[in-house]
């Protein structure tokens, strides 16, 4: 159904992504750095949070406290958490109108193509400028459909403050894991969602994130509740300018599909090379609800993202494709997770990794079959390319089935690119970058197929960007 | 113009993994001479259309290749093709994500510099699918994936007749075909020679390919040496009597 709003874009300016607008103090309000009860306090204050929310703040912070590190995965001893902001903020607010949000902000969301993407193909927008949506609206047409999408912040305290209180961090706990806890203590921006039963959103939601400020960090939460029937395809891009200090990146995603609802998130996240991604995005379906994730991961320094679903209800479906491109300095630790707890439910994970130039890419998925999980069905199929012979490529994929009546099928490969196919493209006089950047979009091409052009077009031109260059 | 020779080749020694497979070959071709490269498996053929496109696997150790006028011996493959040059791969490899259809348009893109408007291009496509008798459903497939041999083949032969170069080596188009696919290729091969007035080196070790195209010039390869040249009689002799008397040892 999204394949009619498919529409020509142009190609994007290669350096697009790092330019960088000086913060001055008298424009923004920036936490200072580290982790403390003092920070957490300010922020809640600063953010006017109800009761609830600042007690469960604190909690969250006591809980990260307690918590040790992941033990597995990559490395993340060069992120210094004293170091990093919790809270960076433009003293404008939030606006409805693009001409109301500061000239020097809106020009970082024009040169990543947002208003124009808004005017052409989105039913709603939101954009996230550091700690604080700068900008968020909805086309009339979709909120007279009672579709409901705004700031997490407003969200907090209107119509839907009760809906909010019963759906926050419910799926992912704090305790889930460190970052999980940091983010509940510190969290920032981010949107609320809410599609009414049987409402079939024709046309995209999209939140952008830009993280701007040096040595801050992103802890923005999304919540979409899908209702019964209901559809919607939500976009999530993500980028930053490179800087010389970590940023980090905790956010959390957590998503609500009703009874025969279908929701696909998407994402294209371009962090710079600077940034530790620590993200945590989960889903649960109920019966005969579908939840699809596309996930294109670019950038980063380090990144943890393993998208879980969790099919409670029978005859729930998921579909997990994603693509992960690793080059120098990257370290990114990919993949999906799933449990099935109904009857009768289905998985498809499929998943590309590209890794170059000294680039890491791991694949890590779980997959779990539970015991009333009868008659479920699980596909994993996992590609990787290494377009070297100094990058790496790693498969980790753990299966659990505790039931005798389940199907499951896993498939790995792992390649090279093949110097005979690239001869083969420049005997018909195809220049040898363009014939490896061909080859790493032909293997990349099953994943942009999955995405609204505009993205699928971004994506190939990121992939050109990688390859251009020491080849 | 006419009176320069389109490539000629002298004295190549080519080596792969450091053993020497070609010894001082000499080889003239005119515009729109075709030329026959026969003999027995091993013998170098494959290895000589290689060299001449630019397989950075084959290191030419001596010698010289001229292709109109520029010595290209050391220029690289993409720049061979934009100068004229085409090879039908004996085995064309499969490259997912990227149809038949976009592929030739991007190459021709990236010959000549320009786009070929969509229309035009699609319209001499399906003109051509339809000369070499595929289906036009071929032209959004991936290239070569999934295709079977003789459609990889006639898939060669449609972006020689789209790319229309002046000079194509076929490297073994005929091996592995049946006979309907053979006459169709031929019949490609035939148009390439007369609408391009196209130069060919047609390797070959049968002569199936052969039968309906008219030949200049015959080579006989052994052992990495040219043994014996002659006109296209000498492809009948060697039909009839085998290539044993070119092998001395």
């Amino acid at each position: 159904m999204f394949d009619d709003i498919k529409k020509s874009v142009a190609d994007i300016n290669q350096s697009m992504y790092d330019f960088k607008d000086e913060e001055t103090d008298k424009d923004f309000y920036r936490e200072e750095a580290g982790f403390t009860k003092e920070i957490v306090e300010k922020v809640s204050t600063e953010k006017n949070d109800p009761e609830w929310m600042r007690e469960f703040r604190l909690k969250c912070l006591d809980i990260y406290n307690n918590m040790e590190m992941p033990n597995w995965g990559p490395e993340t001893d060069d992120l210094d958490m004293d170091l990093i902001s919790s809270y960076v903020k433009s003293k404008t607010g939030m606006q409805g109108d693009w001409n109301d949000v500061p000239e020097d902000i809106k020009n970082t969301f024009e040169k990543l193509g947002i208003p124009q993407a808004e005017r052409e193909s989105l039913a709603g927008v939101g954009a996230q400028y550091d700690s604080e949506l700068v900008y968020h609206n909805v086309k009339d047409e979709v909120a007279a459909q009672g579709v409901v999408y705004t700031d997490f912040e407003s969200a907090l305290h209107g119509e839907y403050a009760d809906m909010v209180r019963e759906h926050f961090m419910k799926l992912v706990p704090p305790t889930d894991h460190k970052y999980a806890a940091l983010h509940g203590a510190v969290w920032s921006g981010g949107s609320f969602v809410y599609v009414p039963k049987g409402v079939k959103v024709e046309i995209p939601l999209q939140s952008y994130f830009r993280l701007n400020a040096a040595g801050a960090g992103q802890f923005e939460h999304t919540l979409i509740i899908v209702d019964e029937g209901a559809d919607l395809h939500f976009i999530e891009g993500c980028s930053a300018p490179k800087y010389n200090v970590a940023n980090l990146h905790a956010g959390c995603v957590e998503l609500f599909v009703g009874k025969n609802a279908r929701l696909r998130y998407s994402t294209i996240e371009n962090w710079s090379k600077n940034m530790y991604n620590l993200n945590t995005k989960r889903a649960l379906v109920e019966e005969g609800g579908v939840m699809e994730w596309v996930s294109g991961s670019f950038g980063s320094h380090t990144s943890y993202l393993y998208p879980m679903t969790i099919l409670q209800g029978d005859h729930s479906k998921m579909e997990y494709t994603g693509i992960t491109f690793a080059g120098k300095g990257q370290n990114l630790d990919t993949g999906a997770k799933v449990v099935h707890n109904g009857k009768y439910t289905s998985s498809v994970i499929s998943t590309k990794s590209i890794s170059k130039d000294g680039g890491i890419g791991t694949y890590r998925s779980s997959v779990t079959i539970n015991s009333g999980a009868k008659h479920s069905k699980a596909v994993i199929s996992c590609d990787s390319l290494m377009l070297d012979s100094k990058s790496r490529s790693d498969t980790i994929p753990g299966i659990d089935i505790r039931t005798n009546d389940a199907d499951v099928g896993h498939e790995a490969k792992i390649g090279r690119i093949s110097d005979d196919a690239v001869f083969y493209l420049m005997s018909r006089g195809i220049k040898e970058e363009d014939a490896r950047a061909m080859i790493v979009s032909g293997f990349a091409d099953p994943v942009s197929k999955e995405l609204p052009l505009e993205y699928a077009v971004e994506m190939n031109n990121l992939i050109k960007l990688e390859m251009s260059g020491n080849m | 113009m006419s009176e320069q020779n389109l490539l000629q080749v002298s004295d190549l020694s080519v080596s792969v993994d450091e053993m020497q497979i070609l010894h001082k070959l000499n080889l003239k071709v005119n515009p729109g001479e075709t030329h026959v490269l026969m003999g027995p498996n091993g013998a170098g053929k494959s290895t000589l259309g290689n060299t001449l496109m630019g397989n950075p696997n084959y290191v030419v150790n001596e010698g010289k290749i001229i292709f109109d006028g520029q010595d290209i011996t050391n220029l690289s493959t993409d720049k061979r093709a934009a100068a004229g040059m085409f090879m039908s791969f004996q085995n064309p490899l499969e490259v997912p994500g990227i149809s038949l259809s976009a592929f030739i348009r991007n190459a021709i893109h990236s010959q000549t510099g320009k786009p070929i408007k969509l229309l035009a291009y699609k319209k001499l496509l399906e003109s051509t699918m339809e000369l070499l008798n595929m289906d036009p459903s071929y032209a959004d497939r991936d290239l070569n994936v999934g295709f079977s041999g003789g459609e990889k083949k006639k898939a060669e032969i449609l972006q020689l007749l789209m790319l229309s170069p002046r000079l194509a080596i076929l490297d073994e188009t005929d091996s592995g075909l049946d006979v309907d696919a053979v006459r169709t290729v031929s019949k490609g091969i035939e148009e390439y020679q007369k609408r391009e007035n196209g130069a060919l080196i047609i390797i070959t070790h049968s002569t199936k390919i052969l039968e309906s195209l008219h030949v200049d010039h015959t080579h006989v390869l052994v052992k990495g040496e040219l043994v014996a040249s002659g006109d296209g009689s000498l492809v009948e002799e060697i039909n009839a009597n085998g290539f044993e008397r070119f092998i001395k040892d």
